[in-house]
């Protein structure tokens, strides 16, 4: 008896429509006359993130520390900031349960979006980017591309398990339309500009 | 023959709750709106929409060799791939690989596809909780019905419904309609259960060929917590979700979201390939009549849908009359071409539930001839000879008329004195639903061919 793939594989054979459709050329990337930072930041904030710039790391901490002065628990991926619990250390997603704030590292950023790219690399264990109560993203601002497909071209969306483009909080208009930040994700996202001190790209 | 849905009649009742109708309306077209807006700010938009329909119909007209290579592909990763030829073989599979791993409640996102499939009711008949993570979905699945729009599957309640229902369902305050409340409540009740569940449940928007992965757009992230807290992701995906190359997600990502609601794009738009560290990752592609609609000249654009809604934003047949009237899995202008292809004598008054404005068309981001397509389903069941007595008997006096340019002019002429003196009997009467609500205009004093000829025929000549 043939298997359901054999199955499905043959009805497609027979009924695809011909003829077949050529594959047509993605558009070329484009220089942007427009700066890319001011424009990131803009679309960030109109998808419900804010973000500010930090002159260094200790900048970064403080910033941190004033913009959520009552968290307990500061859940960290990256060197910059040392926080109150590595994620490295932690065994199961499920420790994250109390995580007032995680802090992570983006290496691209989308301007068109605000969107910042985030991978299993980056957030060690991925329920760091979705169980925290707020989520703190370090991005060097010279990480910034244009648009979606510039974003594409760049990556290697299947060099992770994971990867996902985090545009703003958690957001849910699912009342009525009126648009909520923390609906089951990261109730605020803030991004940090903060120049990378080691380049290499994990 | 199977009973029909009846949408006339259950959008009459919706549109009989005033408020809720013209909430429903206003929130709806203010979608379109924002679609309008967003899509200004893309100078290259029409290109990107023929760009993603060349893509959409170069996959499915190479539709095996893409199955093939995502299989290959996501095996590579590591991922379990499944087929099932139907929504029966589909709920199997998953029931099995839950069952395997002994899971008792598992959370899920939004599928269209898991609806299609009737799953959560199946699942929850063998004994396994089933918990929407999205809110929208959440309260559809508390009130006992299927989303009623694509997007945003709650938007025909208003917010005071929403308080009722979450006071009786997970102890709010009945007194707070306010929807920051109500979205804090949820997320207070969903947050146990996310940390609880043993397994999560997505549907996918695309499929990746060349790297076998797949990518779930989402806004409360609920797809994410899924796939990232329980070790085990199982992902439905229909057979039409492929498209070639990673950087083609340019293309639809940019335009999913400023089509649905205005954004840049959802978000969270996530992208798995394999199973993460610690997980393990099913994927369970799904026919369920795809490859027969795949044979269809007429139809077969249609599967190049990615389930936007920009199509029932801007239906006014939609707008006022609401998603629930379409009694099936897809509402609105899609769903009036999508679900006959499922079961045409159920839902074969659903091509006449349009307008025909040609509106769905002219905003669908990937080019489906949407208004088209209705028009020939309506050929269609007139063909098998399904179309409903009042339909049949004016039809063939509209057909016999508009052939015979004399018979036309003597109708038109005598419509004048028939329309002003007889007009409920011809348009209101109980076999038309669609006259029971609105007034024909005034009609003129003489037809236009008499107006033609008195101002404009001597000048042409």
């Amino acid at each position: 008896m043939k298997t359901a793939r054999e199955v499905i594989l043959d009805a497609v054979r027979r009924n695809v429509p011909r003829p077949a459709v050529a594959l047509p050329p993605l558009p070329a990337s484009r220089t942007q006359e427009e700066p890319l930072l001011p424009r990131f930041r803009t679309e960030l904030e109109a998808m419900g993130g804010r973000s500010f710039a930090a002159a260094d790391a200790a900048a970064a901490r403080t910033r941190i520390a004033e913009l959520f002065a009552d968290a307990k628990v500061v859940c960290s991926a990256v060197p910059e900031v040392p926080g109150t619990c590595r994620v490295e250390q932690l065994q199961d997603p499920h420790e994250l349960r109390d995580v007032d704030v995680g802090v992570v590292r983006s290496r691209l950023g989308v301007a068109e979006a605000g969107a910042v790219w985030l991978t299993q690399e980056d957030l060690v264990m991925n329920a760091l980017g979705v169980l925290s109560q707020h989520l703190v993203v370090l991005l060097d601002p010279g990480a910034i591309v244009a648009t979606l497909h510039d974003a594409y071209a760049r990556l290697d969306a299947a060099a992770s398990p994971y990867g996902v483009f985090m545009a703003g909080p958690s957001a849910t208009g699912d009342i009525e339309g009126v648009i909520i930040h923390g609906a089951q994700g990261a109730r605020s996202l803030t991004v940090l500009f903060l120049h990378e001190q080691n380049h290499s790209i994990r | 023959m199977t009973r029909a849905v009846a949408p006339e009649r259950r959008a009459e009742r919706f549109i009989a709750l005033e408020e809720h109708e013209s909430t429903h309306d206003r929130l709806v077209w203010g979608m379109r709106q924002h679609r309008d807006q967003a899509v200004a700010g893309v100078p290259e938009w029409e290109g990107l929409r023929e760009l993603a329909s060349q893509i959409k119909e170069h996959t499915l007209t190479n539709l095996d060799h893409y199955l093939e290579q995502f299989e290959e592909n996501a095996k590579k990763l590591g991922t379990h791939v499944h087929w099932a030829r139907d929504t029966g073989e589909h709920n199997a599979i998953v029931y099995d690989v839950l069952r395997t791993h002994s899971v008792r409640s598992l959370i899920k996102s939004k599928s269209m596809l898991q609806e299609e499939c009737g799953m959560t009711p199946y699942l929850e008949k063998r004994g396994i909780t089933v918990t929407e993570s999205d809110l929208g979905e959440r309260i559809q699945q508390l009130s006992h019905e299927p989303p009623s729009h694509i997007v945003v599957p709650a938007i025909h309640k208003l917010r005071t419904d929403i308080a009722e229902l979450f006071a009786r369902e997970i102890g709010s305050d009945p007194k707070n309609a306010e929807p920051h409340y109500l979205t804090e409540a949820m997320r207070a009740n969903a947050r146990p259960r996310f940390l609880a569940a043993d397994a999560a449940m997505t549907g996918a928007n695309f499929a990746v060929a060349e790297t076998g992965g797949f990518v779930v757009c989402t806004n409360e992230g609920n797809a994410d917590i899924g796939a990232s807290v329980p070790p085990l992701h199982i992902a439905s995906i229909g057979i039409e979700k492929l498209i070639p190359r990673a950087r083609d997600l340019g293309v639809f990502v940019r335009m999913l979201s400023r089509s649905a609601l205005g954004s840049p794009m959802t978000q969270y738009t996530s992208h798995f390939h394999g199973p993460r560290r610690g997980g393990e990752l099913h994927v369970v592609l799904v026919d369920n009549t795809r490859s027969e609609r795949l044979g269809s000249p007429d139809f077969w654009h249609a599967l190049k849908c990615i389930r936007c809604g920009a199509c029932m934003n801007t239906c006014p047949v939609y707008r006022r009359g609401g998603g629930l009237s379409y009694g099936a899995t897809y509402s609105g202008p899609i769903g009036v071409i999508l679900d006959p292809g499922f079961d045409l004598e159920k839902y074969r008054e659903l091509p006449f539930h349009s307008s025909l404005c040609g509106s769905c068309t002219q905003v669908c981001p990937v080019k489906i001839d949407v208004s088209d397509q209705i028009y020939k389903w309506r050929r269609v069941v007139a063909a098998r000879g399904m179309l409903r007595l009042s339909k049949r008997v004016g039809m063939s006096a509209l057909g016999a008329t508009l052939a015979h340019p004399a018979a036309f002019r003597a109708a038109e002429s005598a419509a004048e004195t028939a329309l002003a003196g007889l007009p409920r009997f011809a348009l209101y009467n109980p076999l038309n639903p669609w006259g029971r609500h609105r007034e024909l205009p005034d009609v003129p004093r003489t037809t236009f061919r008499q107006w033609y000829l008195e101002h404009r025929a001597k000048e042409d000549r």
